[in-house]
């Protein structure tokens, strides 16, 4: 079709940029979605339960509202899921030629759970009316368990990419021989599945709490809106002092095994004990500029001794250093200062209860919970950044290059604007119909049944 | 039976299940789409909407079964396919994401005028994403997919077979929706629901049927060993595939005639059985396979580990999944499941 040639259709050596720029805004968008399916059911059934075993109605009717908003969360989450499946071959076909046999194990089981979450949440969705009060709520448990297991199998693939293992190439390159077992177990498995699984629950607790908070802002001060806010906001309260502690090892697990993204969330250039930590700043070749230094606190914290010896990026081959230092470190700071404030906001929270069973009195504790739930989205967002553009330029860390692994597929610009388009309108669409149902909500209306009905008639 | 046949037979078991239950799916979205306006179209809605809420998300999910399947136990087919037909692969997907979110929200929209847009994208996107998956389908089935990858972008499936195929695959779905949603509303006692299905059900059997004999005429022009091996090893399943449609056209002319005819319980296994023949004889005429006629099952197959790790994960699969399908189905069919 050499009509099409001069349209940026044409391949291009820009296609590794444009590839992972679709990839890591796909993903950005779907981590989101992801974590409502992996801890919104928890949340949910916490209410459910509570509204079974008191009677508790105020709770029972929150686990009715946040069911049918996890309906549109889920539906989009399964799009937009889906279509990272198809971009696994449309943007990375030779890393899934070479690797797809190692890479594909975590896929194959993640797709047994995910199946049965999706057969679960429907049942429990659209379970309210008919179904009896617990065998309801039991239908709901298979979505908590299926949810975790889900992002096990999916952040074992993750992990496996940054600590690869559990496969014999030939002279060819070729894989030739697995081991699934080495595969799914890979040493970044024990913190990557652990710090994605808190993450979820940080990011659905704060998330929902923050929505009652501001509705608490505004003088709705029921009981409902406290139950919508306790509940959730406990759950968060609880994962992140677990999260702090995991990702702390996490961290100290990089600077282990991978050193050129350790070197790279730290902006350390020079191999040598007595590390300065550097909060926040802009790396350069020459240091870190506008940093607030802490003298020996990175060789402190990467081996609990000042005399740690640290890598730096200046003894890591320059083909093999991550781009983008200073998103790098900025993005590893944000999520550590992030996670920090919520642990503090929660020790705030749990002091009060403590005290007097009662949230803080001063508005100003439900402004810090409203804007929780952004700040815990920032957080998800800087840790995937971390962890994916700190693996640069290793698709399969050692292994592969990303460079390597992209497509010579034409079209990869018109695509990425295309899907930027589409994913707007949709993060749109998605947030004004939540908004819209929290107004019917309020309203006491059920909203419309059968799909576009033209409008009942008026009775004269 | 090797692990990469047992493999090879899990992923046609997939494509058969997605050919039944998401075809369907993509089905019901059809006959939204030519339901009318918002007065005539609204009954034919609210009966696709009922039969459609509760299980079109676990109906999706065998696609991702699909795609997994393959890159895992197959990568360099995986590969070749995705660097070959990215084309309609991508205008797939987009139909996936338009057609899954335009669903979700056009019951939940404020305002007529939104829902009618979330409706059509619904609709629209139900008829073009079957469409370019068969001709992914009907491509590789061509051998227009060379083994190595990077084929023409566009002469690999802007081609005869693989545009009527997927011409067949819109039909078919539309067929499969119509019989499910005859007995539908033929349960919930809608007398005027079910006729009007059943008749929709014999034209789209008829287009289905034409566009497969057209298919075959093809099929022979394009790829002699495909063709071949249908018409010989794979002939007993393409008279089965027969029997059944005539079965199915001969319930459902019962079924547009008289008002009160009795509702046959054979008529889902009959559409059914058609289907399940045509995917399992376009698997035997094909084989072995997987790209014909440059690789072959054997040849694009991962290690043995992970082969047996994919059939462990099927075994898993077949002993949990398929029992919660059948209970979510079979709640979905008792009219426990409702908004």
């Amino acid at each position: 079709m050499p009509w099409l040639d001069p349209l940026p259709l044409a391949a291009s050596a820009s296609n590794l940029l444009a590839a992972r720029e679709q990839m890591a805004f796909t993903l950005g968008f779907h981590i989101v979605l992801s974590c409502l399916g992996v801890a919104l059911p928890a949340t949910i059934l916490v209410a459910n339960y509570l509204g079974l075993k008191r009677g508790d109605d105020d709770a029972m009717e929150l686990a009715r509202r946040w069911s049918k908003a996890m309906a549109v969360t889920f539906a989009v989450g399964a799009v937009t899921g889906t279509v990272l499946s198809f971009e696994f071959g449309l943007l990375w076909p030779h890393f899934m030629d070479r690797f797809g046999s190692a890479f594909g194990i975590a896929f194959a089981i993640e797709g047994i759970f995910f199946f049965l979450e999706a057969i679960f949440l429907a049942i429990y969705i659209y379970g309210w009316k008919r179904l009896s009060g617990w065998a309801h709520f039991w239908s709901g448990v298979p979505m908590v368990i299926t949810g975790i297991g889900g992002a096990f199998a999916v952040v074992a693939a993750n992990s496996w990419m940054n600590q690869p293992q559990g496969f014999t190439l030939d002279a060819a390159g070729k894989v030739v021989d697995t081991n699934p077992v080495k595969v799914l177990f890979n040493p970044a498995t024990g913190y990557e599945v652990p710090h994605m699984i808190l993450a979820a629950y940080m990011v659905v607790g704060f998330l929902v709490a923050s929505i009652y908070a501001v509705g608490m802002l505004r003088g709705r001060r029921d009981r409902l809106h406290r139950l919508g806010l306790l509940i959730p906001l406990t759950i968060a309260c609880i994962a992140t002092p677990i999260q702090l502690f995991v990702g702390d090892t996490a961290a100290r697990e990089v600077a282990d095994h991978q050193p050129a993204k350790f070197a790279g969330m730290e902006c350390i250039q020079k191999t040598g004990t007595h590390q300065t930590e550097y909060v926040g700043g802009v790396c350069t070749s020459s240091g870190v500029k506008g940093a607030i230094p802490i003298p020996d606190l990175d060789s402190f914290l990467v081996g609990f001794s000042a005399d740690t010896e640290v890598v730096g990026l200046a003894d890591i081959p320059a083909d093999e250093r991550p781009p983008a230092n200073t998103l790098l470190h900025l993005a590893f700071d944000g999520m550590v200062g992030i996670g920090s404030a919520l642990l503090l906001l929660g020790a705030w929270f749990a002091f009060a209860w403590w005290r007097r069973r009662d949230i803080p009195r001063t508005p100003w504790f439900l402004r810090a919970v409203a804007i929780s739930g952004a700040g815990a989205i920032l957080a998800l967002w800087a840790g995937w950044i971390v962890t994916e553009v700190g693996r640069q330029p290793w698709i399969v860390q050692g292994y592969m290059r990303t460079s390597e692994a992209v497509t010579d597929a034409g079209g990869i610009w018109f695509a990425f604007a295309l899907t930027l388009a589409l994913y707007a309108a949709i993060g749109t669409i998605a947030i004004l119909i939540l908004r819209a149902m929290s107004r019917r909500w309020r309203a006491g209306d059920a909203g419309p049944e059968t799909p576009y009905a033209p409008p009942a008639e008026v009775a004269p | 039976m090797t692990r990469a046949d047992a493999c090879a037979g899990i992923l046609w078991a997939g494509a058969t299940a997605y050919a039944l239950f998401g075809g369907a799916d993509f089905g019901g979205g059809f006959w939204d789409l030519v339901a009318g306006g918002a007065e005539r179209g609204e009954r034919p809605r609210a009966v696709i909407q009922r039969s459609l809420t509760p299980v079109w998300e676990a109906n999706h999910v065998w696609l991702i079964f699909i795609l997994v399947v393959l890159w895992t136990a197959f990568p360099p087919a995986f590969s070749a396919v995705m660097t070959t037909l990215y084309v309609p692969l991508a205008l797939a997907a987009l139909g996936i994401v338009l057609r899954g979110s335009g669903f979700a929200f056009r019951k939940s929209i404020e305002g007529l005028g939104g829902r009618r847009a979330a409706g059509a994208t619904f609709a629209i996107s139900s008829l073009l994403t079957p469409f370019f998956m068969g001709a992914v389908v009907g491509a590789v089935a061509a051998g227009h997919v060379p083994a190595a990858g990077d084929g023409d972008p566009f002469s690999s499936w802007l081609q005869p077979l693989p545009l009527l195929t997927g011409a067949m695959f819109v039909a078919t779905g539309a067929y499969l929706a119509a019989v499910f949603l005859v007995g539908d509303a033929g349960r919930a006692g809608d007398e005027e629901m079910r006729r009007y299905f059943a008749r929709r059900a014999l034209v789209a059997a008829a287009v289905a049927g034409i566009a497969a004999a057209f298919g075959l005429v093809e099929l022979h022009a394009e790829t002699r060993y495909v063709f071949d091996r249908l018409v010989h090893e794979g002939l007993p399943l393409v008279i089965l595939s027969a029997l059944c449609g005539v079965g199915v056209l001969a319930l459902l002319l019962a079924a547009t005639r008289q008002a009160g005819a009795p509702r046959s319980r054979l008529l889902r296994p009959l559409a059914a059985g058609a289907v399940i023949s045509v995917v399992w004889g376009w698997g035997v005429a094909q084989f072995p396979y997987l790209l014909p006629t440059s690789l072959t099952i054997s040849g694009a197959a991962a290690p043995p580990d992970t082969l047996a790790t994919v059939i462990v994960v099927f075994l898993f699969a077949a002993v949990l999944v398929l029992p919660a399908l059948g209970l979510l189905y079979w709640l979905s069919q008792k009219e426990m499941l409702g908004e």
